[in-house]
């Protein structure tokens, strides 16, 4: 059918027959007030606000334009005095029967009417009608109507009763003007409010959403579980309401889930974990008292991007909180789960720092047992805490009860001294622990993998990411409760293993693509086409689209302009490289989204037509323009404009890049040959590669040698065994004892070493290095240590125990001797679980014995929780202490005496020892400096060495190439080293498996006219990309610097450095962002 | 730009890539609304801002520029943020001797999630030199 073309305030429309007046204004962006249009409904001329005035045959009539169809020809007018004054009645007359409704109120002063003349009612239904519409038209139950007749007519379920075939989906509820209805007094069942999880419950969200504002990809979907058109009978059709919404008309109810068949090799698990269900705990207020949240909530209210904005807000009143409460260990280290979260300490700890940074004066304390810091760096966060006012109390709080009147809430707990305490608090957190995900057990039969009595996947020690299944890997808190390093740590390491075992098909389902051969368009003018899109109405119902394409079409070099409907859509591309071949254009601008998104998109469209794809440029005029100025279309317009004269300034100048490539070394060098070190070279070894492993000392195995035990049983000796006579026999490994590193010269793919052995040196070339130089047990200086015999280390005394040597029944324990204080602020993080594991050991030789360990937190993390309730079982004795009254150790008459304030018994407590086991903390390898200034990696202030990003990038160095793992980055058990070095090798094989490295095409250049040499920029660059040369040029010696392409990341912190524009970024060049700033305070 | 009488400033905003050019992207995806006076231009870093690129937009008539970058230790170049925080001092001095106020330069930190501050820096940003008036270099 032909479509019909009407005039509107003299402007002309066109739409498909049977569109109503109302939607045609619409179509032109002329607002018209209704009350009872909703779209996906069509309209109905209830509230009979959308008046306008129709002129046909020389008549005109005031009409509802919602229910009055378009007619060739027909004249509207949405403005005149007769239409105003009408509506104005329309207005007196809904502001009569419902006048407190806030609604209504604001639509009526919108068309200046504050008070009505006739006699007021209050009501808060307007009757109309889209409640009992979308009941019965959409969702197809019609359980809400109009009941009565004239002024006894209102809206409701039959017979005023409750429902039962009412769903109880609350489209009545969304679609009400007015928030008259209440859905508890429509429908028979419970409202079942459908709340956001990515809000952790405390946003309602609707069927169709998505699922966080920076999910990737951004695209809607449909929770079926709620979704009226999938809840009801597919034979009516229900709702389709988000159909009728979406212009790009991409919503599609008849896609399915598909099973795609995957043929792979090896498979690794990594479904992350899920939360403890507070509600389980009913003593502590959860899901009962309001103002009581989930850590999760209370990260999501934090958030700038939650609930409150960023505010910390009270649930109940929406008041600030002046006194949070911190509950640690809920659904951890309790009967029902006998490990550690691992990860609350630290979280509860960082909420609260943040907390007090938004608002100093708020009081935050943390109810602990016992405070695991125990991570890289978490001592001194811990400490930060305190300083900031972060108040710690040691207890495990009871019950919470609620304050009735003001909602506040009050914990019961037991101080230390043994006193019952209660203390009252605005807002109350639950540090909910970490559990194994819901379907894990669905997961694990489904692959045919153990889990352990926890419910997460069984690994061992000595193959930490591998599961009883051979080819099935997992990683994350599936196995076990962890931190983002080590999880980060671990799907390296699990990488790193299915790299080793289909190293043989590497690369094999690779497919490259094919593009047509680049245009050379060096000494052309610019040619410059811009794409203007109308994304939909995003773009399109704000900004005027054409005038910016006519504007663009003024400006210097642009020899085309055109406007799309969506100019990522798969035809427009295509049309896109018609268009460019056509008009032989050798620029390309698109005006419309973010390139952040689209960018690698549109560059892809310029080199299928054959162009550099540097020689793009794009106009933000959506995220940054429409979307933010939806109000002010005139302005939006100005700043589009804006927007594309800049783009296409920067478009004139834009020249075609290359990524430049260097071949690369596969073959890699691993330094220092402990456990992570053999890992490391053995997994790298067995993927192809060939590698150098260099060990200081003449034996392999490092600190692994001196163990003796291990957790769960395992055997140190055999597994340091096996690993030692499989990293010597291994053909591609080429083992260096006794040597150490010299040099190292070059830079990521291309390194050179020299390695000296007795006076002898020797070169190797590699294209990465790991860093595996491990850590050095410290030597203590006090408790009597090597001036009484009795006295020794926790790997002496392991060495004893495992010798077999008499070393007395009452063993005695101390442990943080020389860590966690002021000359080594870290925590050892192993100390805890070797203690328990050598007291346990000790029980089992010595079943009479008495074992007690001095501690000021116990840290057994993870798993390890299991190996301290044994110990507690098995009657080994634990007493704290405070920094401030350490244990004193004397001997008197012969006997060796060790007393310490028990702050629980709250007097000193003096027992006589066989034996004393200090703990002292692992020190950084002693030649850590040196080899960091080698390789120009940094140290952190403790002495290990500083990874790239201490949550993100926990293997890698800033600097490419090099790669970090074990006791070299941070004190740590022997199967989280293993777990790093794993992570480590694959690393470096991503780099290795490459025969040539493709550099960065934004990068620095140097102009050595412009340099002087003044060297100013070498020491900011945060890659070491810069060196200071000086060559001879005529008969004088030239400085100046030279950048090393294959470790420029393109930052351009150089550039802004440089006092002579003698260095800048490509792409970025400061005649590039000069011309846009020129263009931006262009003066049309 | 403007048909009333007030005065409309000019405001240059650079914005590195990974932080707050996201973070501006998520004002508009959460439809968060700020005055249209403000051009943003893309940088890779805040690092990469020459101090003479600010001073020569305000002399060549821009009422406001502004750097905005990742906040400390999430720099996506390591801690390009930071050479941007010291050269900030540098550009405050610079200011003094071209004769302009202070307030018409301003480094900010906004995350890629922080789309309500960017909305609001941007809004304080306006206003600030709204009340100032026209830079002493505006034609």
């Amino acid at each position: 059918m032909s479509e019909i073309t009407l005039t509107i305030d003299d402007q002309p429309v066109t739409l498909e027959p049977g569109s109503s007046v109302l939607e045609a204004c619409q179509e032109l962006g002329i607002k018209i007030p209704t009350l009872c249009y909703h779209k996906a409904l069509g309209g109905y001329g209830a509230c009979r606000l959308c008046l306008v005035e129709v002129e046909q045959n020389g008549c005109t009539d005031i009409q509802a334009s919602c229910v009055y169809p378009v007619q060739e020809g027909l004249i509207v007018r949405t403005d005149t005095e007769r239409v105003l004054r009408t509506r104005r009645i329309m207005a007196e007359l809904l502001l009569a029967r419902c006048p407190n409704v806030d609604k209504v109120k604001e639509v009526a002063a919108e068309l200046g009417v504050t008070e009505t003349r006739f006699p007021k009612k209050n009501e808060d239904c307007i009757l109309c009608g889209l409640c009992t519409r979308v009941c019965s038209e959409l969702m197809k139950s019609g359980a809400v109507d109009f009941r009565g007749r004239g002024n006894t007519r209102e809206v409701g379920p039959a017979y005023d009763k409750h429902s039962p075939i009412c769903m109880a989906c609350g489209a009545c509820a969304v679609v009400c003007p007015t928030g008259a209805v209440d859905l508890s007094e429509v429908s028979s069942r419970p409202p079942r409010p459908v709340t956001s999880a990515y809000d952790a419950g405390l946003v309602q969200r609707s069927s169709i959403y998505i699922p966080y504002q920076q999910a990737i990809p951004k695209l809607p979907v449909i929770d079926r579980t709620t979704c009226m058109h999938f809840l009801k009978d597919a034979s009516l059709d229900a709702c389709r309401a988000c159909e009728s919404a979406c212009s790009a008309k991409a919503i599609d109810y008849t896609q399915e889930d598909e099973i795609v068949e995957l043929d792979v090799g090896a498979a690794i698990l990594s479904p992350g974990f899920c939360l403890f269900a507070a509600n389980q705990k009913l003593e502590l207020g959860y899901s009962w008292a309001p103002n009581v949240l989930t850590s999760l909530q209370f990260e999501r209210l934090q958030s700038a991007s939650g609930p409150y904005e960023g505010q910390i807000l009270r649930v109940s009143d929406g008041e600030h909180p002046h006194r949070i409460a911190f509950i640690q260990c809920v659904g951890s280290r309790d009967y029902e789960h006998n490990y550690c979260s691992s990860v609350c300490c630290m979280y509860a700890t960082k909420e609260a720092i943040i907390a007090k940074e938004h608002e100093p004066d708020l009081e935050c304390t943390i109810f602990y047992m016992d405070m695991r810091a125990y991570g890289k760096g978490f001592d001194a966060y811990y400490e930060r805490a305190k300083e900031l006012g972060v108040q710690y109390v040691r207890c495990r709080p009871s019950h919470v009860e609620e304050v009735p009147d003001t909602q506040n809430l009050k914990i019961h707990y037991e101080a230390e001294d043994g006193t019952h305490q209660t203390e009252e608090f605005d807002m109350v957190v639950l540090s909910v622990g970490l559990q194994p995900p819901k379907d894990a057990q669905e997961l694990a039969d489904r692959f045919g993998i153990a889990l352990d009595e926890n419910g997460f996947a069984r690994t061992a020690p000595t193959s930490p990411v591998s599961t009883s299944r051979d080819g099935v890997y997992v990683c994350g808190p599936f196995a076990e409760p962890k931190d983002i390093p080590e999880t980060v740590m671990e799907a390296g390491a699990a990488a790193a293993n299915v790299m080793a075992l289909l190293s043989e098909s590497r690369g094999t389902e690779i497919v490259e693509r094919e593009y047509p051969p680049e245009k050379d368009v060096s000494g052309q003018p610019p040619r410059i086409g811009v794409f203007v899109c109308h994304c939909g109405k995003n773009i399109g119902g704000v900004v005027d689209v054409p005038s910016v394409v006519e504007y663009a079409k003024t400006l210097p070099d642009v020899v085309y302009a055109e406007d799309n409907l969506y100019t990522c859509s798969s035809d427009t591309q295509a049309k896109m490289r018609e268009l460019m071949k056509e008009h032989n254009l050798n620029r390309m601008v698109v005006a419309s989204c973010t390139p952040r998104t689209h960018e690698p998109l549109f560059r892809d469209t310029v080199r299928e037509a054959g162009l550099n794809p540097y020689l793009f440029e794009m106009a933000n005029i959506r995220d940054q323009c429409s979307w933010v100025h939806m109000h002010e279309p005139e302005a939006a317009t100005v700043k589009a404009k804006d927007l594309v004269r800049m783009a296409v300034a920067k478009a004139r100048l834009l020249e075609p890049l290359q990524k430049g490539k260097i071949s690369i070394n596969n073959d890699a060098l691993v330094i220092g040959g402990g456990m992570s070190g053999m890992t490391a070279a053995l997994n790298l070894a067995d993927q192809g590669f060939q590698v150098h492993l260099v060990e200081k000392e003449e034996a392999l195995g490092g600190v692994m040698r001196d163990i003796r035990f291990l957790q769960n049983g395992y055997s140190p000796a055999q597994w340091l065994k096996e690993t030692v006579n499989r990293t010597v026999d291994h053909p591609k490994i080429n083992v260096h004892l006794g040597s150490e590193l010299k040099s190292v010269e070059g830079s990521v793919g291309n390194f050179s070493s020299v390695i000296a052995k007795n006076g002898t040196e020797e070169t190797v070339e590699h294209g990465a290095v790991i860093v595996a130089i491990g850590a050095v047990p410290g030597t203590p200086t006090e408790y009597l240590y090597r001036k009484d015999p009795r006295v020794m280390t926790q790997l002496e005394f392991e060495q004893r125990l495992a010798a077999g040597e008499e070393i007395g029944e009452r063993i005695i324990m101390i442990q943080c001797v020389g860590s966690r204080d002021e000359e080594h602020p870290y925590c050892s993080r192993v100390c805890c679980t070797q203690a328990i594991k050598n007291a346990l050991q000790f029980k089992e030789t010595h079943p009479r014995g008495e074992a007690t360990i001095i501690y000021r937190d116990i840290r057994t993390y993870g798993h390890h929780e299991a190996m301290y309730t044994e110990a507690r079982e098995k009657r080994v004795r634990f007493v704290r202490y405070e920094p401030e009254a350490k244990p004193e150790v004397a001997v008197e008459d012969g006997t060796l005496y060790v007393t310490v304030n028990d702050p629980v018994l709250g007097q000193p407590l003096r027992c006589e020892a066989d034996a004393l086991v200090l703990a002292p903390p692992l020190l950084p390898a002693e030649d850590a400096e040196e080899l960091a200034k080698m390789l120009k990696v940094p140290l952190n202030s403790d002495g290990f060495f500083l990874e790239a990003h201490m949550k993100l990038r926990p293997i890698d160095f800033a600097t490419d190439g090099v790669y970090l793992c074990g006791m070299a980055h941070s004190p740590k058990l022997v199967e989280e080293s293993v777990a790093q070095a794993m992570g480590a090798a694959a690393r470096a094989a991503t780099l290795l498996s490459k025969d040539e490295l493709e550099l960065e095409a934004s990068i620095s250049e140097v102009v050595d006219a412009n340099c002087d040499g003044c060297a100013y920029c070498i020491d900011p660059c945060p890659y070491n990309a810069l060196t200071l040369i000086e060559y001879v040029r005529g008969d004088q010696i030239k400085k100046t610097v030279q950048n090393n392409p294959a470790l420029c990341k393109g930052c351009g912190v150089c550039m802004a450095t440089c006092p002579k524009q003698g260095i800048f970024v490509w792409h970025f060049k400061p005649e590039q962002i000069n011309a846009m700033v020129d263009a931006a305070l262009e003066v049309e | 730009m403007d048909e009333t009488n007030e005065f409309e400033p000019k405001i240059l905003t650079f914005c590195c890539n990974w932080c707050s050019y996201a973070g501006a992207d998520l004002a508009g995806t959460s439809r968060l609304q700020y005055p249209p006076n403000v051009r943003i231009i893309r940088v890779m870093c805040s690092g990469m801002v020459h101090p003479n690129m600010v001073i020569e937009a305000l002399t060549k008539g821009a009422d406001g520029v502004m750097i905005c970058g990742c906040h400390p230790g999430d720099c996506h170049y390591l801690e390009g943020n930071l050479k941007a925080e010291k050269r900030a001092e540098a550009i405050e001095l610079l200011l003094e001797d071209f004769g302009l106020e202070p307030e018409r330069f301003r480094l900010e930190w906004i995350s890629a999630s922080e789309g309500p501050r960017f909305a609001q820096v941007m809004t304080e940003m306006v206003e600030t030199v709204r009340e100032l008036g026209p830079s002493p270099y505006a034609t």
